[in-house]
């Protein structure tokens, strides 16, 4: 267990670095690479004069290192900046949207898990059968389709043309279905191909081949053999998911009208303002360090025969 | 080689695969030829009296957009688009994310950490919320959006090309070569550049169809390619609107898009089982 204890600690300290180096890089993005930020938040018709005291109160007449030290600082007490075109605080703008992404990514996780692992498994147990070839290429189908014209396509059958689910909006139940199938259909190719190559490895070894020996029916092998061990590494796998869903936030959530942070960073692209797009990208790449993070960590505790390096 | 080609000719769904990339690209090329119509030409009866687009008929195969456009000339001419930014973009990535990958195995040393940190780190940012930034700092055009592609997609490749240059560097026929005294060189371009070579080709494939999508993603959100260049993506951004009433303005261009993606995806899979003898043992045992 010692071993683990070191694992941990170094896994924390490689994730504050990433965190290091993501606020670097938005900082980059934020302050130095537009023309001129003072000016954009000033509005066009602002005088010069404006436009320098907008510049001095940012900070942007400093050196590099003391403007990225006071971002850091300021990020650090949980401050993103200020809307160029709201003019509200980005913390406060990305809090309020947060739990609708939250209950988002719940349902679509879950839905991935529901359509991936089932078929993963069917494509094993039926290798080189139709079934897995059909399961297989519908995988690809999956990764191969752009989320909003899977997004657009169920909304005009499930909401237009049978009326089952509404167009778009939060609130109930039913608003979540659609936007979560959609992420679900595409996410659950990724798992059916992860939880096939478990499988397939996992009914090669030879305890499976002892089990089958000893008179073990098919079924009995796969639910009480197999399935525990194939689906340990797909579970580690859920914390790097993490981070394909938040690639997909921004669309799902700006079809379906979803009003999460995906839709906040999607109205922001519309009047290019940066600062709330900055912010979602930060909060979204945290996501992805501590999925990452997580991932790495709960490996070894579900399966013990993955080495700590 | 021949034998690979051999092997590849076996696969019917790579075969199908790879006679619609030969298609689309015949139509990408043959567009002006092709094409019924200009595609940005507003015809006057294009459009229903009430204004409404037209659905698909004699005289416009896919129907008309709101604007009262050919679609089916658009498509033509939007396969241009997807087709430049998949080839320019990914040439890129692919290039970028070889040689960073490339000398991040060979030299490794403190040059090795710091390329593969930055590769770690460009890992843990979403790829579409980083191409949504960049693209929302500079102004739109068809280049920046190749550039901006070709910035988020190189990481994947690097990955895969230091680990591959990595196990090969510790051959002991690079140790026998280099005792020898071949310069660093003749050991890295004649003995290992060449076995990467398979592998960069599959990248190179997958990599379209990676670089298609976002495309058209980017260009979906009203920040990739912009109209009148018609392009898959920003065909669906102006129509979506409508697609409750003229849904073919959304899933034509739609069925394009997942059609060029799926059969890069299935020609880089089967060149991939292929090429890739680590992957062959895996399916084999």
């Amino acid at each position: 267990m010692k071993g683990l204890g070191v694992y941990v600690l170094k896994r924390i300290g490689q994730a504050l670095l990433i965190m290091i180096g993501i606020t670097l890089i938005t900082f980059i993005l934020l302050y130095l690479l537009p023309a001129d930020p003072a000016r954009q938040i000033a509005g066009r018709s602002a005088t010069a004069e404006t436009v320098e005291n907008i510049r001095r109160q940012l900070g942007l007449h400093l050196p590099f290192y003391e403007q990225y030290l006071r971002y850091l600082s300021s990020l650090v007490q949980g401050d993103l900046g200020r809307s160029y075109i709201q003019k509200t605080e980005v913390t406060e703008l990305i809090l309020s949207r947060l739990p609708a992404t939250l209950l988002l990514m719940a349902g679509a996780i879950s839905c991935e898990l529901l359509i991936g692992l089932p078929a993963g498994i069917l494509a094993a147990v039926k290798r080189g059968k139709f079934a897995d070839n059909a399961i297989m290429i519908l995988s690809f189908v999956g990764v191969s389709a752009p989320q909003f014209v899977v997004g657009i396509l169920l909304l005009y059958v499930f909401a237009v043309q049978f009326g089952w689910f509404p167009i778009g909006g939060y609130g109930t139940a039913a608003h979540l279905v659609l936007p979560a199938l959609t992420l679900g259909l595409l996410g659950g190719g990724w798992y059916s191909r992860m939880m096939r190559s478990s499988m397939l490895d996992v009914l090669r070894q030879d305890y499976i081949r002892t089990a089958r020996a000893k008179g073990a029916g098919q079924m009995r092998i796969l639910t009480v053999h197999a399935l525990r061990n194939a689906i340990l590494p797909i579970i580690a796998m859920i914390g790097l998911d993490v981070g394909i869903f938040m690639s997909g936030v921004v669309v799902v959530e700006s079809v379906f009208g979803w009003p999460g942070i995906g839709q906040l960073a999607w109205q922001a692209i519309q009047r290019v303002d940066i600062p709330i797009i900055m912010g979602v990208t930060l909060v979204a790449a945290c996501f992805i360090v501590v999925g990452n993070f997580l991932a790495d960590v709960i490996a070894p505790f579900v399966d013990p025969r993955i080495e700590l390096k | 080689m021949s034998r690979n080609f051999g092997k590849f000719l076996k696969r019917r769904i790579a075969v199908t695969g790879a006679v619609v990339i030969t298609v689309i690209c015949v139509a990408a090329i043959g567009a002006p030829f092709l094409a019924p119509y200009n595609p940005s030409e507003q015809f006057f009866d294009g459009l229903t009296l009430e204004g409404a687009p037209l659905p698909p008929n004699e005289r416009f195969w896919f129907g008309t957009d709101l604007l009262g456009r050919d679609l089916f000339s658009r498509i033509l001419y939007g396969a241009r688009t997807s087709l430049i930014i998949g080839i320019v973009a990914n040439g890129i990535a692919v290039l970028l994310g070889t040689v960073l990958g490339v000398t991040a195995g060979y030299a490794q040393g403190w040059v090795g950490a710091f390329i593969m940190r930055f590769t770690d780190l460009m890992m843990a940012f979403p790829a579409l919320l980083l191409a949504i930034a960049l693209a929302a700092i500079f102004k739109p055009s068809l280049w920046i959006v190749a550039m901006v592609i070709a910035m988020v997609n190189w990481v994947q490749v690097a990955r895969v090309i230091y680990g591959q240059t990595l196990s090969l560097a510790a051959q002991d026929y690079i140790e026998a070569v280099r005792s020898l005294g071949a310069h660093w060189s003749r050991i890295l371009f004649v003995h290992i550049v060449p076995h990467i070579l398979p592998t960069v080709l599959v990248w190179a494939t997958l990599g379209i169809a990676t670089t298609v999508l976002l495309e058209a993603t980017l260009s979906f959100l009203g920040i990739g390619v912009q109209p009148p260049t018609p392009s898959w993506g920003n065909i669906i951004f102006e129509n979506q609107s409508y697609f409750t009433t003229a849904p073919w303005l959304v899933f034509l261009p739609g069925a394009a898009i997942v059609l060029l993606a799926l059969s890069f995806n299935l020609v880089g899979d089967a060149l991939r089982d292929i090429l890739d003898p680590t992957q062959k043992g895996r399916t084999a045992g």
